[in-house]
């Protein structure tokens, strides 16, 4: 009956070359380990086992067990580098292998706060490996420093708590000993929210959530689920797919974000058009803050009772305190979900179409439109087939989409790649439905295939920036949203922004800067922007790097667009803040962190 | 620090500037048929979304802003919407280009052939061809051309066809419409015309925005128009207008584009054909409505020697550097960018000084004839009628031949040719204006004179004319002069050595004389610093932390800029008296200037002003525009007219300041 639609990339799309995949702030791992630096890197993307490395024929390969592209070779994507970027296998730039304990600051320990911990039980540990992989996020200056072995401000100490009470007993420790506290969920964030304040002069503990990961239980007459914040999206969709159902919140992170994180953050999932976004998702919140708990007292579907106070702890980024309990809105798991993909004559026509889906609110649960040079990274990252008769298939695709395609119209080609859900027979007159449309702006429909391989490839792409860190490579995502009638506009003023950018400030090669419009509203859009540049020749390439990003958000806004759509603000954007939401706004917020953390314990200073 | 940065950017040492190569020869030595049907090819604009003339008429119509427009309009006067959408189809019509390559061919090979005639040379400089080229290639590009002549656009048009680049269109005024056949070639030669006023028709005004809008936004072609919005009829640059600028600039202000390129082009002409026609329009003399008829009488023209033009395509300035830092751009995140909306003050503000910093591009950049410094040293002689001895004409010349470099002006003296040479191949060109007797030379004078029997008020009238000409080409060199010339005037009338003193009475004259000159507004420091720097550099004054001090060799030049600008500064100063004498309480605009030029026309037959000059309607106009920014004068609405309310007092007292009777008033926050 839930019926489901997915359509998803058609004939490339999918990747973004180096870059990092959205990501949300906070987030877990699977499983419950204290110490997932065992399985996870330390100064890059995801499982260690995971990652595309160059092998000795010089093929792009994709290692480990895990993902479908695991173990597969990807024959275009060398080419791709070398031709977009100027890359060559000669010239690497690898990483610092492993961590060097010696250039750990000694941790500055609040004695009377451990000695306390102690006795409530609670894990903890100053290891600095535990430390160094809980300072800090995924945002491109964090990572070269990592690989370059350089360790900034860490937390001195890590807690895991296991349960809410845990949190209000650390909680209240900290406050008695005034001691900062970072909550940590998946360390996901690409908003510099995790990186400790280097002033900060007390002991940063940091919390991590990932113990905190139960659903307390499942209320099938409501479908609800009353879940601990530190579940990873992984665990929390597997384990409800184990009883029939599903939260559909799938952000592209949801592999190591957790449910805190998406919370704190305000995140996005890309099946939102139909489950709708976190805010839409939770029923209800319980935040431990220094002034005590905060929740609502029952869990009505939509109250009148002054603000939602729900609001002051969606986005607030782990300013006012730790989220240890949820309870989110569930679905049935779809019976049937289906894939596809669609190719324009060129963006804007694609742009035209995704405003007219969104005008007659017929939108698939995902649908995304990429520009042409996404399409060709697409291309780049197709595996080696395994039979002759798919290569022969493959190869016949190709040539209708590019040559046949590109004959009817000179244009470049750009691709829309829906994602439909639900019951087979409405999801297949869903699909009709938006292939229409789509017709009507000289969209062809271009196959199922390759769409769900784009889904899969949401995950590996992540992986791909540590490719390219190794040679000489680096770059970025950053997301916006926007009214539709400026989609274009920003589009392309900030791409061209991001090349001129990049050739003021020196960078010898063209930058890749393209971008892909990832949500659609009934007033406006999710922009994703992806930009990446070969760095030989450059001093201080993450300076010139943040130098562009600036200027390109500088962009961003000037065009009418938000500082952020899902990512958050973080520290990276929030000299922001101010004119985003005015004076009074900030006032009004800031009158919340004062009466509910007047001593500041929660002094990860984001947003403010 | 800010200012110095601004102002060393501005030393007239550094200016480079390219070389000029003829485009006549080739049309001298090979067809000019073969050039006028040659393949021509331009490079277009990167992400030129093509369509034609019938299409972009479409595209304007059916726009969000005119649709908007329309039903506003027709809410307020109660008009349908099919009606109105009638009119702004009408107003279309009666607007766009339909550019046409054949027409274009016609005017290549057909102003080939005059341009021959009338020109010794048409001089471009081929650097910025090139580098138009590739900003036509990268972003949308608006030309900015000087006007000082009917051949602007043409000439124009011309020079880029011969560059294979792109075609303009053109904004022009209504009154060429008129000219049924030529109008229509025009049009077809890619002008579009503009009504001149449109007042309060909003709709008009939509129509003809989103008309521009759309070329730029599209990239269909180059917008041409003048910034000074007419043509300046005294070679001085006109204050820009800013209306067009506003919109030029407005599709990258709401984000429509990434960047846009304003392109400054200076065309100087070394005899202006409408010398007399202009020296007569401001006489009193009506200026002849523009017909077909009347261009085929002015035929007689084709016989005379105008010299050379010279045409300089400046730098590209790029809209988004201009705008850096200077417009917040998130201002129109929060209403719908088709809704007309007046812009905010700093959008004013920036859109103003932009368009002097352009207007300045387009002085600093023309080319400057020795007659220009001959025609400004005649007219300082002590008596116009005896003149001044040809030997002391060249020799003065010679210096400030030096002066003028050393100020940056853009000076073609040829080298190669020996001084009295040059003098005397000035003089013969410019022979109608210009006479040499007994080893004098002096101003044409008396030519109207032998015409006949004439009042002594026609006489007076008639003396003035070859003056006025005469004064228009030393206005060609006046952008160089202007700032060290208010500082010497400064100097001269604080009486003082006192620095802030100085700077306070340049500070009033230059704010008397904004509508004059091109003063790029609050600039004032800036301009005292280059003034200070030049007459500093040149050895004329030293300057220490308080004082200004005048050396002994300095007194020669500060005489010089100092009686530059003392035709300006009486005839504010009598245009002053006549307001406090002599202007009744029913003075209405219009009767302004026929009775100031009474009033004047009385006094220079007493004797008691020195130079004609004054007679000028222009320097009238802008005295009276300057009095009325200050508030000395108001304008009042009667019924039909609007009259003119004198303060006698201020008035008063700015003639007497001007006179050297009164102290300068203290400009407010005036700091250096």
């Amino acid at each position: 009956m839930h019926v489901f639609r997915y359509y998803s990339t058609l004939v490339s799309s999918y990747i973004y070359p180096c870059v990092c995949v959205c990501v949300c702030v906070c987030v877990c791992v699977c499983f419950f380990f204290f110490h997932r630096q065992d399985i996870m890197k330390w100064n890059g993307w995801g499982y260690s086992d995971s990652r595309f490395l160059y092998n000795k024929k010089g093929q792009a390969e994709f290692t480990g067990k895990r993902y479908r592209l695991s173990g597969m070779i990807i024959p275009g994507l060398k080419d791709w580098m070398e031709s977009t970027f100027g890359t060559s296998l000669q010239h690497k730039s690898s990483a610092t292998p492993i961590l060097n304990s010696t250039a750990v600051q000694v941790p500055t320990i609040n004695e009377a706060f451990v000695e306390e911990i102690k006795t409530t039980g609670i894990p903890f540990s100053s290891d600095a490996e535990d430390r160094v992989f809980r300072g800090h996020g995924h945002c491109l200056h964090e990572i070269f420093a990592l690989r370059e072995g350089k360790i900034g401000r860490v937390p001195d100490m890590v807690v895991w708590p296991s349960c809410h009470n845990d949190v209000v007993k650390i909680v209240e420790l900290a406050c008695k000993n005034n001691v900062c506290l970072i909550p940590f969920g998946g360390g996901t964030s690409v908003s510099s929210a995790l990186e400790c304040p280097p002033e900060e002069t007390r002991s940063i503990v940091s919390l991590d959530t990932s113990q905190m990961n139960r659903i307390l239980w499942i209320d099938e007459k409501n479908l609800t689920a009353h879940v601990e914040a530190g579940i990873v999206g992984q665990d929390l969709e597997r384990s409800l797919n184990e009883s029939g159902y599903c939260t559909g919140h799938e952000p592209d992170s949801m592999e190591f974000s957790s449910l805190g994180g998406w919370v704190a953050t305000r995140a996005s999932g890309m099946k939102k058009n139909i489950y709708g976004n976190i805010e839409d998702l939770v029923i209800h919140i319980k935040m431990v803050t220094p002034r005590g708990v905060i929740e609502k007292s029952c869990q009505g579907p939509r109250m009148s009772t002054g603000p939602d106070i729900h609001h002051f702890i969606l986005g607030s980024e782990g300013t006012l305190g730790v989220v240890t309990e949820v309870t989110m809105k569930i679905r049935p798991l779809p019976e049937y979900q289906k894939y596809g993909s669609v190719v324009f004559p060129n963006f804007e026509q694609g742009v035209a179409c995704l405003r007219e889906v969104a005008k007659r609110r017929c939108a698939p649960a995902s649908i995304r439109l990429m520009d042409n040079e996404q399409f060709k990274f697409g291309h780049a990252l197709k595996p080696q087939v395994s039979s002759i008769f798919t290569s022969f298939l493959d190869g016949l695709k190709t040539f209708y989409i590019t040559k046949v395609i590109q004959r009817l119209r000179p244009q470049p080609l750009v691709c829309g790649h829906p994602v439909v859900r639900g019951d087979r027979e409405k999801v297949l007159q869903h699909e009709k439905q938006v292939y229409d449309i789509a017709a009507k702006f000289g969209g062809l429909a271009a196959g199922e295939d390759n769409g769900q391989r784009g889904y899969m490839l949401t995950f590996v792409i992540a992986y791909l920036r540590d490719l390219g860190m190794d040679y000489y490579l680096i770059g970025e995502s950053f997301e916006t949203s926007v009214p539709w009638d400026r989609v274009l506009d920003v589009c392309r003023n900030v791409k061209a922004r991001i090349i001129r950018e990049c050739k003021d400030k020196g960078v010898q090669f063209p930058p890749l800067s393209t971008c892909r419009v990832t949500q659609t509203y009934d007033s406006g859009a999710c922009v994703y922007f992806y930009f990446a540049f070969n760095y030989r020749g450059l001093s201080d390439p993450v300076h010139v790097y943040e130098q562009v990003e600036h200027a390109a958000r500088e962009e961003i806004l000037a065009n009418g667009g938000s500082l952020s759509h899902h990512h958050g603000v973080g520290k990276l954007r929030k000299g922001w803040m101010r004119e985003t939401v005015s004076d009074v706004g900030m006032g009004m917020l800031k009158s919340v962190k004062e009466y509910v953390d007047p001593s500041n314990i929660f002094g990860n200073r984001n947003l403010l | 620090m800010e200012n110095k940065a601004a102002y060393s950017h501005r030393d007239p040492m550094l200016k480079k500037r390219d070389d000029f190569e003829d485009i006549l020869e080739e049309r001298r030595n090979s067809s000019d048929l073969r050039y006028a049907l040659r393949c021509y090819t331009p490079v277009l604009y990167k992400n030129l979304i093509p369509c034609d003339a019938s299409a972009l008429k479409t595209m304007v119509l059916q726009s969000d802003q005119v649709h908007y427009v329309i039903s506003q309009v027709s809410k307020e006067t109660g008009r349908t919407a099919e009606d109105l959408q009638e009119e702004a189809s009408g107003i279309v019509e009666e607007m766009a280009h339909r550019l046409q390559l054949s027409t274009v061919r016609f005017f290549a090979f057909a102003l080939s052939k005059v341009f021959k005639t009338l020109f010794k040379s048409i001089c471009v400089n081929e650097d910025g061809i090139q580098r138009l080229q590739q900003a036509i290639h990268e972003h949308p590009v608006v030309l900015l051309p000087s006007h000082r002549s009917y051949m602007d656009f043409l000439l124009m048009s011309l020079i880029l066809y011969t560059y294979d680049l792109a075609l303009p269109v053109i904004a022009a005024g209504m009154d060429f419409m008129g000219m049924k056949v030529v109008g229509e070639m025009l049009r077809m030669s890619g002008a579009f015309f503009l009504r001149r006023s449109f007042g309060g028709d909003k709709l008009y005004w939509a129509v003809f925005s989103e008309y521009v809008k759309t070329i730029l936004k599209n990239g269909l072609a180059p917008v041409e128009f003048f910034l000074e919005g007419t043509r300046s009829r005294t070679s001085k640059s006109l204050t820009p207008k800013l209306g067009l600028l506003n919109i030029a600039m407005d599709p990258f202000l709401k984000g429509e584009v990434f960047d846009i390129s304003l392109v400054p082009v200076s065309i100087s002409y070394e005899r202006i054909l409408e010398e007399t026609l202009y020296a007569r329009e401001m006489l009193g003399v009506p200026k002849p409505k523009e017909s077909t008829s009347g261009l085929f009488k002015a035929r007689k023209i084709l016989s005379e020697d105008y010299g050379s033009i010279h045409v300089y395509f400046g730098q590209p300035v790029s809209v988004r550097s201009l705008a850096e830092g200077r417009v917040n751009r998130c201002q129109f995140s929060l209403t719908p960018r088709h809704i007309p909306k007046r812009a905010s003050e700093d959008v004013q503000t920036f859109v103003n000084e932009a368009a002097y910093s352009l207007v300045r591009a387009q002085e600093e950049n023309m080319v400057l004839k020795p007659w220009v410094l001959l025609a400004s040293i005649l007219l300082q002689s002590e008596d116009l009628d005896r003149g001044i001895p040809l030997a002391e004409l060249t020799e003065q010349a010679l210096w400030l031949k030096d002066l003028c470099r050393q100020y940056g002006g853009f000076l073609h003296w040829p080298d190669q040719m020996t001084p009295s040479e040059v003098v005397s191949s000035s003089l013969t060109l410019h022979h109608g204006l210009v006479r040499v007797s007994e080893g004098k030379v002096h101003l044409a004078l008396n030519k109207e004179a032998q015409a006949g029997p004439v009042t002594p008020e026609e006489q007076v009238l008639s003396r003035a004319v070859p003056v006025i000409s005469c004064a228009s080409y030393r206005n060609q060199a006046l952008h160089v002069f202007v700032r060290p010339a208010l500082l010497a005037t400064a100097v001269h009338t604080a009486a003082t050595n006192n620095k802030q003193e100085v700077y306070n009475t340049f500070s009033f004259l230059r704010n008397l004389f904004a509508n004059e000159f091109i003063l790029c507004p609050n600039a004032t420091v800036q301009d005292f610093e280059e003034a200070c720097f030049l007459l500093e550099k040149t050895g004329v004054v030293q300057l220490n932390e308080q004082e200004i001090i005048v050396t002994h060799r300095g007194h020669r030049t500060m005489g010089f800029l100092s009686r530059m600008l003392l035709p300006f500064i009486q005839g504010y100063q009598v245009v002053c008296a006549f307001l406090c004498e002599e202007a009744s309480d029913v003075l209405t605009e219009k009767e302004f200037v026929p009775a100031v030029r009474t009033f004047l026309i009385k006094k220079l037959l007493a004797g008691t002003l020195r130079y004609p000059e004054v007679l000028s309607s222009d320097l009238q106009k802008n005295a009276l525009a300057a009095l009325l920014r200050l508030g000395a004068v108001r304008k009042v609405k009667r019924a039909e007219q609007t009259s003119l309310k004198v303060n006698k007092v201020t008035v008063n007292s700015l003639e007497d300041t001007l006179g050297g009777k009164l102290p300068t008033p203290r400009a407010a926050a005036a700091r250096l």
